[in-house]
């Protein structure tokens, strides 16, 4: 099978049980994507298929042909951090950083589906979803933190939402 | 001070105060600021390793099989019956060896061993070894296990039989003073309530984990734990070898919160399987299996009595709790610790019993005894602030006491009600309705709460090496862990700030047995413990850089990598030859029983409940707190915000349910036992004040790691009394116990 992950084309022949975080961590090495629950509770396998946020170990990577992966390692790099980790490294938006990889993804995804005006459970006017602390809230609450860095991930994300508008 | 300081030494007992610090003449101007983690860069690209992703060649996959019943004995393992999987490699177990539940922390023993008798449901009894973890998973799943059942104690019940014969833990099992029985007839105002508190499960993020490698008869084993020094010790002894051919690597830890003190099940499997087998094995639990297998914070009864003057003066203090474990394991959860020194009141009981039960081994969470204690202790005290129709505050200050009330002995530093004052004026106090269910927002009623925080300080034996080399770098190496408390950062800070370089100058090696042995990461001694070690060590080496410059250490000044004395400025690389070392090691000492040390706070939260469907939202939550100097104002800001929604977690959702017929946790994951996400907790403001403990450690730092979860979640249950007039000694306090008497819309 084919998959261009972190802009690289890779061809592996997974088991048919093996889900897209297994394939990552387990036959690639790229363990910057982590397992949490196994069972899509946690967020923190969470990464970019095809520019959208997917908890990872909930789809399997046969799944996947020809589909494009970004990881956490395929957003930045140490000493060319994307803006997002920045703002998480700047604002302490964790604290044992196991879960982090998958906040920062979500976070990502997450921007993109707000800027495309997709309303969330806490929208009062689904014409306009501004990104109030209510919304980031809420749209990251699939993203388990036990440390509970919730309040500094909220200004992380809040910062790089800013420049981005 | 009884201090020894050989050529590359120096150790330094606490017997004595420690008055001056040389982190206060330092002026490289690192240490208490705001500063980012070092380690961040790492964790925010995934570059930080954690146990379970070492990559080896030849790496052979294990799935732990947990048994099914609750009570009883593993008859026969049907191994055969998987064998012939493609990929399956084998199924091992050892009756003798494998351990039937995690270690405590600090001890230096095996824990209890032998998986033939079933104590529990969920106990590690094999594991099954493949190439690839999918058939690892596949063949776990379907090997087949008799067993014979036997009749357990699934259910928690007062009527049990207790154990009330407990060796002490951090605190007396049983201690009384006085006449308390007496003191409630004579008393003006009295509380007599029965808190509960469930089970609840630390569920760090990081599942349990090892990779076990076998080279030349000694183990390395890359393992996710909180005190490797000790850790190693436990698992030498688990496996028969000698202590010196196990090491730990820990480097990164995915958080612990207490489930990774002491050696848990995946790690003597693995490292059976690789001897066996002559490979590395992995060994990863599976979230069910954390919740089942690891450690739980015990569920409590706590009967709370107070006794006070008509004035509101606390005459006597009953705290008398009653938790579970597993037969013969001797930890019991020790609720009333900080009752012991909190308020005054002459006639005082307070005590712990066990009873003894078939559910996982209880142990130590975050916060162990304060977190579910002041729960008890802080919601009794709003009881009997309301029966004396007084204000909370005044009621902690009437009784705020000059000494140690047991002990008679001073505090070494309390700042108590300091923070209960400017919390008072931060969150706009003066504005709360006293009466219960008078504020109202449409269908929320609002109220707001205030408890006291509180935690016992410790200091535990630390060792750490300190490096200068002749490029004027500074290596810091410790057996010491960071698991998101900051301890990479802060240790790198106090480094840079004695030795007077820049903070990316220094590099840290953390979290390997084959450094200096060190106190890990636990009980939030951490920072006090091994921040003095470096410390120490760095001392030493600043008066060898004094030396080489032939000038006193008070003449001395060491900044941005200069050594500068009258006038004459060197950097400090030119004065260390080949290179200097020395290990600092602090220890405690008479300064523990000389003075009760302990960081202080308050928690004010401000609830909201749906008169119409229950549900409690926090609105806002502050907590101010003094813990001697903050070595880092933004890692302790995280430590902090990180308790205080434990708090949440405790006082509205967090309950592990065992089912009453098996034992077996019938929530054992992150959808069904609920810990706060995002949109559960407001933007928490956190306030430290500034604070130094001279009787603490030479760095005068006191413990902030467990503080924040210290009384958070009884400022919310007050803060619900106070929105609905119903008082809830139930936790959590779910909607269902709400419902029935909240008031007519």
């Amino acid at each position: 099978m084919n998959f261009t992950i972190n802009g690289q084309p890779h061809q592996v022949d997974p088991d048919i049980r093996t889900s897209v975080l297994d394939l990552l961590r387990e036959h690639l090495g790229l363990t910057g994507s982590k397992k949490g629950c196994d069972h899509g509770q946690c967020g923190a396998c969470t990464v970019l298929i095809n520019g959208r946020r997917i908890n990872s170990c909930l789809t399997l990577a046969v799944m996947h042909q020809d589909d494009e992966i970004v990881t956490v390692e395929g957003l930045g790099s140490i000493g060319n951090l994307h803006p997002m980790q920045a703002a998480f490294v700047a604002h302490d938006g964790f604290q044992c950083g196991y879960c982090t990889p998958g906040q920062i993804c979500s976070a990502v995804g997450m921007l993109d589906e707000a800027g495309r005006g997709w309303p969330s459970h806490v929208t009062a006017d689904l014409r306009h979803a501004e990104l109030t602390d209510a919304e980031i809230s809420e749209r990251m609450s699939g993203n388990i933190c036990r440390c509970s860095a919730y309040p500094n991930i909220v200004d992380a994300i809040r910062e790089v939402a800013g420049e981005v508008e | 001070m009884s201090d020894s300081a050989n050529n590359d030494k120096l150790m330094l007992t606490m017997d004595k105060p420690h008055p001056s610090s040389l982190l206060d003449t330092g002026v490289q101007g690192v240490i208490g600021k705001p500063l980012a983690r070092v380690d961040g860069p790492k964790k925010v690209t995934g570059a930080a390793t954690y146990a379970a992703e070492y990559q080896f060649d030849n790496l052979a996959h294990g799935v732990l099989v947990g048994s099914t019943i609750g009570k009883g004995r593993v008859v026969s393992i049907d191994a055969d019956a998987v064998r012939a999987i493609p990929g399956v490699i084998d199924v091992i177990t050892d009756f003798e060896r494998f351990i039937r539940n995690s270690q405590q922390g600090g001890k230096t023993d095996a824990p209890a061993q032998g998986v033939r008798d079933v104590a529990y449901f969920g106990q590690i009894i094999a594991i099954v070894i493949a190439e690839s973890f999918e058939v690892a998973r596949d063949a776990a799943l379907r090997l087949p296990v008799a067993y014979e059942r036997e009749e357990g104690v699934f259910e928690f019940s007062m009527q049990l039989e207790r154990d009330y014969d407990l060796p002490p833990n951090n605190t007396p099992a049983h201690a009384e003073q006085g006449d308390l029985e007496n003191a409630m007839r004579e008393a003006a105002v009295t509380v007599d309530s029965t808190y509960t508190t469930p089970s609840q499960n630390s569920a760090a993020m990081e599942p349990h984990a090892s990779i076990a490698t076998w080279k030349d008869g000694a183990l390395t084993l890359y393992g996710s734990y909180q005190m490797p020094t000790s850790d190693a010790k436990q698992l030498a002894k688990a496996l028969g070898v000698a202590a010196d051919t196990v090491r730990i690597i820990s480097r990164y830890v995915g958080g612990g919160f207490g489930s990774k003190l002491g050696i848990a099940p995946e790690s003597v499997a693995a490292a059976i399987a690789a001897k066996r087998l002559g490979r590395p094995v992995k060994a990863v639990m599976s979230r069910p299996q954390v919740f089942e297998a690891t450690v739980r914070r015990s569920n409590t009864s706590q009967r709370m009595r107070l006794a006070a003057t008509a004035e509101g003066k606390i005459t006597g203090i009953g705290h008398e709790t009653t938790a579970s474990n597993l037969e013969g394991e001797n930890f019991f959860e020790p609720a009333g610790i900080s009752t012991h020194f909190l308020y005054v009141g002459e006639h005082r009981l307070i005590s712990h019993d066990l009873v003894r039960m078939n559910w996982g081994l209880s142990g130590s969470m975050r916060a162990p005894g304060e977190a579910v204690g002041l729960l008890g202790l802080e919601c009794a005290m709003d009881e009997l602030a309301y029966a004396l129709q007084m204000d909370p505050i005044a009621l902690r200050r009437l009784n705020e006491p000059e000494r140690d009330p047991e002990k008679n002995v001073p505090f070494s530093s309390r700042s108590l009600m300091q923070t209960l004052d400017e919390g008072a004026n931060r969150f706009g106090w003066d504005k709360r309705h006293a009466k219960p269910g008078t504020q109202r927002e449409g269908e929320w009623l609002i109220g707001m709460g205030v408890a006291a925080a509180a935690r016992s300080n410790l200091l535990m034996e630390s060792s750490a090496k300190v490096s200068i080399h002749p490029d004027s770098s500074v290596t810091v190496s410790s057996a010491m862990t960071d698991i998101g408390t900051g301890s990479y950062t802060i240790l790198t800070q106090v480094a840079a700030e004695v030795l007077g370089v820049p903070m990316e100058q220094v590099k840290m090696e953390l979290g390997d047995t084959s450094d200096v042995p060190a106190a890990g990461s636990g009980g939030s001694w951490g920072a006090a413990s091994s921040g003095s070690a470096v410390y120490l060590a760095c001392e030493k080496l600043r008066a060898e850089l004094a030396k080489a410059l032939g000038v006193d250490g008070d003449a001395l000044t060491l900044m941005d990598g200069m050594a500068s004395a009258n006038g004459e400025s060197k950097p400090i690389g030119k004065l260390v030859g080949d290179g200097i070392e020395a290990v600092g090691t602090i220890k405690p000492g008479k300064q523990e029983k000389e003075f009760t040390q302990a960081s202080y706070g308050a928690h004010f939260a401000e609830v909201a409940v749906n008169a119409v469907t229950g549900e409690t939202r926090v609105r806002r939550m502050l907590g101010v707190f003094a813990a001697g100097r903050i070595l880092n104002e933004k890692t302790a800001r995280s430590q902090c915000l990180g308790g205080m929604t434990f708090g949440i977690g405790s006082a509205l959702t967090e309950d592990l349910i065992h089912d009453t017929n098996t034992g077996k946790v019938v929530n054992h994951d992150l959808a069904e036992y609920h810990v706060a996400v995002n949109a559960d907790v407001p933007q928490l403001e956190v306030i430290f004040l500034p604070e130094r403990d001279v009787h603490a450690n030479p760095i005068h730092a006191k413990g902030i790691g467990e503080l924040g979860v210290c009384g958070a979640g009884a400022a919310i249950a007050n803060a619900v009394y106070n929105a609905t007039g119903i008082r809830v000694r139930d936790f959590p306090m779910t909607l269902d116990k709400l419902l029935d008497q909240l008031p007519v819309m």
